[in-house]
Order: C-alpha cells, then sequence, then structure tokens
C-alpha cells in the first residue's frame, strides 16, 4: 500500500476511536459531564493524537527510509564475484541495476540481475507489508489504551495540552534547524573543496577561472580558484548602489519624517514601498534592457568606453532597490528620536535643518548606522541584478565602466545546469556561499546589534 | 551712543547671519524634495519602460491566407482519431499554400516565408480541418499566426531605415508584409497563446500558463508548510516560551535568518532537499519546502507583532474564568490575533512569489514546455520563466519577457491588496 493510502486509514481508525472515546465518555457521566475532568472532546483529542500521532510517524519513516535499507539487502544478494567489484564499478553495476528495475534494459539482462530483481521486488511489496501491518497495529494499542484509560479522573486536558505545547516547540526549532542546515550544508562541501586547494589560495589569489578539464592531460585543466576578483567586483556594485541608496534614502526619510504634511506622507510612503515590493528579477531586467544601454549610449558619446555590462548599471539598479529599504529603516529611527529634543532645539531658536543636523541626525546615528549595515549586507547577497546586468568574466578593476562579476553572479553561473557534485567546480559554489554567509552575518549581526542597543536607549 | 551703535550693529549680525541659516534651511529641504523626487522618477522609470515593452505581448497579429487542403496529404479517416490526425503532413500543406500565395518558386524564397508565417499554423490549419472535414480537397481562407518577427513589423518594432542585412525581415519579407496589410489579410487580436502552453523557442508561441501553474502549486507547498509552523512558532515564542538562553538563541536566530541572502537558502535545498533526500530536481514541492524556510521568519516576527497586539485584559479575563493557557491562547488571543498573522503571510507569500535565485540552485531553470500537474512534475515558476525570456536571443523575447513581468506584478499587487483590505477590515485598536 502506498503511504498516502496507509496515512488516510490510519486517519479513519483515529477518527473512528475518537467518536467511540467520546461516546464512551458521555455514557460513563452520563447526566454529570461536570463530573469528569476533562471535557468529552479533550478525550477524543487525546485518542485521535494517541492513536495518530506514532502510527502516522512509524509509516512515514519506514517508508522514507524503506528504499536505503532495501538497496543494502538487495546487494547482499548479488553474486560473489560482483561484490567484490572495486568501489567505481561497483557504482556504474549498481546504476545498470537500477535502470533494470527501473525497465531500461539494453539487450538481454544478466541472470544474477534478474534473480536480485525479483528478490527486490518481493522485498519491497514485504516492506509495504510491513508498514501497513505495523502502522495498524500501533493505531490499534492507541485507540485500546486511550479508551481504556478513561475515567472521571484522567486528566485528558492536560495531556493534549502537553502534546500541543511539544508540536509548538518543534515548530520553534525549525529556525534553528534551518539555521544548522545551511551552515553544515554550506561548511561541509567547502571543506571539501578546502582540503583540493588551499583556503589562502581561494582567499588571496587574484585569477578566477574555475574550468577545470575532463581529463587530467587536457591543457589547461587546472582550474584556478582565486576569489579576490569577485570580492572586489562585489565590492564595487555594492559601494555604487550605496552611494545611490544612502543619500537618496537618508533625504526621503528625512523630508518624509520631519518636512512633509500628513497628507503628502500617506501618499509618498506606499509609493517608496511598491519600489520594495518589486521583485529583483524585475529590477535585473530593468538594468539590462534600459539602464546599461542608456549608459552605453550616453558614454559612448561622451567619449567613454562603457561595457554593456558595466558594473555602474548594475550597481544603479541595486541601489535603487536598496533606498526603500534605508528610507523605511531610517524613517523609524529618526521617529524614535524623542520629540523633547526637537523641542529643546527649537527652543533654543534653532532652525529646522540645523535642528535635525546637530540634533537629530547624531542621536539617531547608530540606528541609521545600522540600517546601513543591513543595507549593505544585502547589496552583497542580491543575486538576480547581478545575474543579469552585471558581467561573468573576473577582472580585477576599479572602474565602474568595466564589466566585473560578483560572488553571487560566480555561484549561479556554477550551479546552473548539469553538475555532478563532487567537481571541485560545485564545490568552489559553495564555498563562496560560506564566504557570502559569513560577510552577511557578522554584518546582519552587528548591524541588529547596534539597533537594538539603540532602541533600548529611548525606549 | 556708543552702546546704541554697538547695539545696532548685533542686529545687524545676527540678521546676516539669519539671513544664511534660512537659505541653509530652504537649501536643505530642497535636498530632501530631491531625494524624495528621484526615488519617484526611478519608480516612474521603471513601470513605465516595462509597461511601454510589455504591453504589445498581449496582442499578436493574425493574417489570412488560403489554404489548400490536399486530399493526397490529409486522409479523412485519420481526422477522427487524435494519433492519427497528429501524423498528418501539415507542414506540407502550409508550406505549399503560402508558397502558392505569395508566388514564391525558389527555395530561398520559400525559405524566408518562415519569418512571416508561424509554425503555429499547421496547428491552427489541423483544428480547423478537424472540425470541418468537408473542406479536405477544397481551398479555405483561414487567419493564422504571424511569426515573432512579422509581428513585430506590424507592430512597427522593426526600424526599416537600417541596412537590410542588419535587420530581421530582407526588403522582400518586407514588401510581402506590405502586401498583406494592402490586401487587409492583417489584423491584431487578443494573445491568447500567451495565456496558454509553456516556453517555447519560438517566441510566438511562448506560453506562460506553464509557469504560472508552478508558481501556483510551489505557493501552495509554501503556504501550507509555513503558515501552521509560522504561527505555531510565534504562538510558543510570545504566549509560552521561557525567557531564558534558549529562547533567546531562538529569537537571534530568526532574526538573522530573516537577513540572510535568499540565494543561500538555494544552496540549503540543494545540499540537503536534492542531494541527501534525493527529492526530484525542478519540482514544485521542493521550490515550495525552500521557500517555506525564507519566508518563515517574515511570517514569524509579523506573526509575533500581531499576537503582542492583543490586549493582555483579554488574556487576563479568560485565565480569570478559570481557562488553561492552552485555551486562553487558542480561544481567544490567537483568534483576534488572525487577521494579523493572515497579512503577513500574504505579504511573505507574495516576497515567495517574486523570488528566483534560490529556484535557480535548484533546478527550476529547466526549460518546460508542457503545463506541470503535480506538486512533482518539473516545472518552472513566473520569476524564473522571466528571467530565461530574458536570456533569449530573439528580440520578439524582450515583450515576452516585460509581459511576463506585467502578470507576475499584477499578481502581486492583488495580494498585497488583499493584505491591505485585511488589515484595513480586520485591524482592531484597542
Amino acid at each position: 500500500m502506498s503511504l498516502t493510502s496507509i496515512l488516510l486509514i490510519l486517519l479513519g481508525i483515529a477518527l473512528l476511536g475518537s467518536f467511540y472515546a467520546k461516546s464512551h465518555v458521555l455514557k460513563m457521566a452520563g447526566s454529570q459531564v461536570t463530573a469528569m475532568h476533562s471535557l468529552p472532546n479533550h478525550h477524543f483529542a487525546y485518542t485521535f493524537l494517541v492513536t495518530l500521532l506514532p502510527s502516522a510517524i512509524v509509516a512515514i519513516i519506514w517508508s522514507l527510509s524503506e528504499q536505503t535499507v532495501i538497496m543494502n539487502l538487495v546487494v547482499g544478494t548479488f553474486p560473489e564475484n560482483i561484490q567484490a567489484l572495486p568501489a567505481d564499478l561497483m557504482s556504474l553495476t549498481m546504476t545498470k541495476f537500477q535502470n533494470f528495475l527501473n525497465g531500461v534494459v539494453f539487450g538481454e539482462p544478466d541472470p544474477w540481475m534478474v534473480a536480485s530483481g525479483e528478490a527486490y521486488v518481493s522485498m519491497v511489496s514485504n516492506s509495504r507489508w510491513g508498514a501497513t501491518l505495523v502502522s495498524l497495529i500501533l493505531a490499534g494499542l492507541g485507540v485500546y489504551w486511550a479508551v481504556s484509560r478513561i475515567e472521571p479522573q484522567f486528566r485528558a486536558r492536560n495531556r493534549v495540552e502537553t502534546i500541543i505545547k511539544g508540536f509548538l516547540i518543534v515548530c520553534s526549532i525549525v529556525a534553528i534547524l534551518t539555521t544548522i542546515g545551511i551552515v553544515v550544508s554550506v561548511l561541509f562541501e567547502s571543506i571539501r573543496f578546502f582540503r583540493e586547494i588551499s583556503i589562502f589560495e581561494f582567499l588571496f589569489g587574484t585569477h578566477w577561472s574555475p574550468m577545470i578539464a575532463m581529463r587530467e592531460d587536457q591543457a589547461g585543466s587546472s582550474g584556478s580558484f582565486g576569489a579576490i576578483p569577485l570580492f572586489t567586483g562585489t565590492l564595487l556594485i555594492s559601494a555604487i548602489a550605496m552611494s545611490v541608496a544612502i543619500p537618496v534614502g537618508l533625504m526621503s526619510a528625512i523630508y518624509l519624517s520631519e518636512y512633509a504634511n500628513q497628507k503628502a506622507r500617506s501618499v509618498l510612503k506606499p509609493l517608496l514601498e511598491i519600489l520594495a515590493g518589486i521583485p529583483t528579477v524585475v529590477y535585473g531586467f530593468f538594468a539590462a534592457l534600459t539602464v546599461a544601454p542608456f549608459l552605453a549610449q550616453n558614454g559612448a558619446s561622451l567619449g567613454l568606453d562603457v561595457s554593456t555590462e558595466s558594473a555602474l548599471a548594475a550597481g544603479i539598479v541595486m541601489g535603487i532597490m536598496i533606498i526603500p529599504f534605508i528610507s523605511s529603516l531610517s524613517d523609524d529611527v529618526i521617529n524614535s528620536v524623542p520629540q523633547s529634543l526637537r523641542d529643546a532645539a527649537y527652543g533654543l531658536g534653532a532652525t529646522r535643518s540645523e535642528t535635525i543636523r546637530q540634533v537629530i541626525l547624531p542621536a539617531a546615528l547608530p540606528g541609521i548606522v545600522g540600517a546601513v549595515l543591513l543595507a549593505v549586507s544585502r547589496a552583497i547577497g542580491e543575486t538576480m541584478i547581478v545575474v543579469m546586468a552585471a558581467g561573468v568574466a573576473a577582472r580585477l578593476t576599479a572602474n565602474p565602466l568595466e564589466s566585473v562579476t560578483t560572488v553571487t553572479v560566480q555561484i549561479v553561473k556554477l550551479l546552473i545546469g548539469d553538475q555532478e557534485f563532487d567537481s571541485p567546480k560545485t564545490m568552489a559554489a559553495f564555498a563562496l556561499g560560506l564566504t557570502l554567509l559569513v560577510i552577511t552575518l557578522c554584518l546582519n549581526i552587528y548591524a541588529l546589534h547596534v539597533v537594538r542597543k539603540y532602541r533600548e536607549q529611548y525606549d | 551712543m556708543n552702546t546704541h551703535a554697538s547695539a545696532a550693529s548685533a542686529t545687524e549680525v545676527v540678521q546676516q547671519g539669519l539671513d544664511k541659516r534660512y537659505s541653509a534651511e530652504s537649501r536643505f529641504k530642497i535636498y530632501g524634495i530631491l531625494g524624495i523626487s528621484i526615488a519617484m522618477v526611478f519608480l516612474f522609470i521603471l513601470m513605465f519602460s516595462i509597461l511601454s515593452t510589455g504591453i504589445p505581448a498581449f496582442s499578436k497579429s493574425k493574417i489570412l491566407l488560403p489554404f489548400y487542403m490536399d486530399p493526397e496529404v490529409i486522409n479523412v479517416e485519420d481526422l477522427a482519431d487524435p494519433a492519427a490526425a497528429r501524423k498528418i503532413n501539415l507542414r506540407k500543406i502550409v508550406n505549399d499554400s503560402k508558397a502558392a500565395f505569395f508566388g514564391a518558386t525558389e527555395r530561398a524564397d520559400k525559405r524566408q516565408l518562415e519569418e512571416v508565417v508561424s509554425t503555429l499554423a499547421q496547428l491552427e490549419v489541423l483544428e480547423h480541418i478537424r472540425a470541418n472535414p468537408e473542406d479536405v480537397g477544397q481551398t479555405v481562407e483561414l487567419w493564422v499566426t504571424a511569426d515573432d518577427e512579422a509581428g513585430r513589423w506590424y507592430k512597427g518594432e522593426v526600424d526599416e531605415t537600417l541596412p537590410e542585412n542588419r535587420r530581421p525581415l530582407n526588403d522582400q519579407q518586407i514588401e510581402w508584409l506590405k502586401r498583406l496589410t494592402a490586401e487587409e489579410r492583417v489584423k491584431t487580436t487578443f494573445n491568447d497563446t500567451f495565456f496558454q502552453g509553456g516556453d517555447s523557442r519560438n517566441p510566438e508561441q511562448a506560453g506562460i500558463l506553464a509557469a504560472l501553474k508552478g508558481s501556483f502549486l510551489t505557493l501552495i507547498v509554501t503556504l501550507g508548510l509555513s503558515f501552521p509552523v509560522g504561527v505555531a512558532a510565534a504562538v510558543y515564542l510570545e504566549e509560552f516560551a521561557p525567557k531564558n538562553r534558549f529562547t533567546d538563541l531562538v529569537e537571534v536566530n530568526i532574526n538573522n535568518l530573516a537577513a540572510v541572502p535568499s540565494i543561500i537558502f538555494g544552496l540549503l535545498g540543494l545540499a540537503v532537499f536534492l542531494n541527501i533526500f534525493g527529492m526530484p530536481r525542478s519540482a514544485p514541492v521542493v521550490g515550495g519546502l525552500v521557500l517555506t524556510l525564507m519566508t518563515l521568519p517574515t511570517i514569524i516576527i509579523s506573526s509575533r507583532a500581531a499576537l503582542r497586539a492583543v490586549p493582555p485584559s483579554i488574556k487576563d479575563a479568560a485565565l480569570g474564568l478559570g481557562a488553561s493557557p492552552m485555551q486562553t491562547v487558542f480561544h481567544h488571543v490567537v483568534p483576534l490575533a488572525l487577521p494579523g498573522m493572515l497579512t503577513g503571510t500574504i505579504i511573505g507569500l507574495a516576497q515567495a512569489l517574486g523570488e528566483t535565485a534560490p529556484l535557480l540552485m535548484i533546478g527550476m531553470v529547466a526549460f518546460i514546455v508542457d503545463v506541470p500537474q503535480g506538486f512533482t512534475d518539473a516545472s518552472s515558476v513566473l520569476p524564473v520563466q522571466i528571467y530565461l525570456w530574458s536570456d533569449s536571443a530573439e528580440r520578439a523575447f524582450v515583450e515576452k519577457t516585460s509581459g511576463g513581468i506585467i502578470v507576475l506584478l499584477m499578481f502581486l499587487i492583488a495580494m498585497n491588496a488583499m493584505a491591505v483590505l485585511l488589515r484595513k477590515k480586520f485591524e482592531r485598536r484597542w
């Protein structure tokens, strides 16, 4: 039986058992429901959970691990000369066997394959039966256990609540599991990468061309993985983005929070938020279709040689994307500066701009710095704009008119399309991912710390 | 006398300083206005460039051509059976008919006709002849789809001033197109092909339905997982968690996850879901899982804010009447916080809908022609489809890309409008 049908049957059993338990409770209580510790519905829920949870968990784990276990067992049925094959030939044979199981056969299959195939089929059907049987027995035991415990003093509600609380805790642990998953998956591949290419070469090398030849004797077979050009490219584009986003975003925030009247605010703020809601792929297309050709044409008429994949185009558009981010964060920060500071400054005869520049901005500075750092981390991690508008060739340059590449672009280029999971190319992408993760994480932790500390100061 | 003079000069000094300060004031205000106007101008240019290139994607040119339904090629009995009908040599019918109409006898001329009539014409002819089998042996006038380059010419997007070898259409082809216009054999209709079917190498046949369906399936998975898990986590952290190092850790974790670059989540999906768990590549279920992990922090943070907004008096009243903490939370606090939680979820889903980078990592960049039928079928999603089209060489894909973006933005606007409505309708000030 398939997992879905097993689960449906279990659900049915759990519902039937719960209804039985409820009617049992009602019978036992008679006219005095209040004599029971828990309401009939709590007994219903208790029976349901006790029946469904263990059996469903067993069924799911069984189905997930089934394939691996059976495959290991089937290898045991292979003839001895095949089991004695070296590892690489063995994996080839396994692939052949897998194909055979999937019905892809070239010519006449070997007799041992047919025999093991039959063994496989019977094992799968046995396993399915086993899963069905075990989970059904567990479900039955669950119903029996729950119903047998029904009595007026039984604290069904407390038990149900404990189970629900357990579920809530598990859900909040998902966030931690995600972080662990990210760190482990990126770290694991990176360590394997650094075993082949030294970490110093990766971090300080200035030549990036991640092409690995198929055969060892091919010319230029060793790719080089010096990531400095990627780091400088990322920095260049982020710097351009920030030099657009910081002045525009900050001035917008100041205008909105200090000068604009209620009416202007209610129109302008949502418009700024539209900029924040536009998907990055749209910005990328805008950069490639409109901004880059515009810059290239105007550059040519000024006698400048502007590449069609210039860092400038990607940077400007990334800056536009970040404007609302900076302006909304700074807006919050400026608004949380206490009114008394403003009143004091006005009372001393300062003009509005003097108040802003000499009182509010210094007071809000830590918060604004935090916002800018968060924005920088965003710019570094931004992918689609640079994939679509920046170049692929790693070039070590500070000229914004030339094309540069970034860490995220290289991750995408290395991982798109067919890849083998063991090649240094793929692992290099994970090493880049690790670098990206470490940098953005440091920026985020520091920025969040600054913002939080700042908030506490005036709360 | 002396004091009077110095007083006058002091006022003068202050006066002079005041002028300077006032002009500094107005300059500063202008910077502010400049900042906000630059942002608005960017928004306007962005929208304008997308709309102006994308609107033509919703219309297409059709041309009226006579087709001779050659009885030697079309076997009437084959028409009833779809499998046999597919084997009819429609290419010959279309090619012969258009060659006859335009008087193209040379091989090179016939080749040039491929830029005029789309290969979609074969399907359109088949459709017609299956509906009207009695037309076999007749010559029928049919509206068929023009090729992408011809379509661009009719929309006025081909620059005729360019030298012939740098233009997608040569003089001969433009001559033919002009003849069709003169004989009133051209019309512009709504581009229904764009909303049917999947990707194609031919721009005039490329559709967005497969990507839309893929996005829909992916979002269903995301919604189904992220809403319950996010709400449960928020309820625990806000209502039950003791204040200790562990919950602090969870909290810091969630805030950091919200700022982790999305591409890293793609790496996680590739390493864990594809390579360790062996889930299918390009499948909506994997995309949904990755996007769930990505939107979870957003949902948790906004759900916690919604829970915090419920006044403690409600809780106190329920507890005072003897409800257990669990009953208090699930019977009173959560229902009151639900609109806020839903708003946060919709906004999180809108982000997920526009997300591209992590989905590239798990192979959702495949070339998908068929509309996906289930959660494990290979599929694409809207933003990835847009990325793929933007990468294509044919000029006509530019308008498809913008058209796709317009569709995507429509959905985003609809989702955000829903969130705003929900907030307006159910938001309560206590």
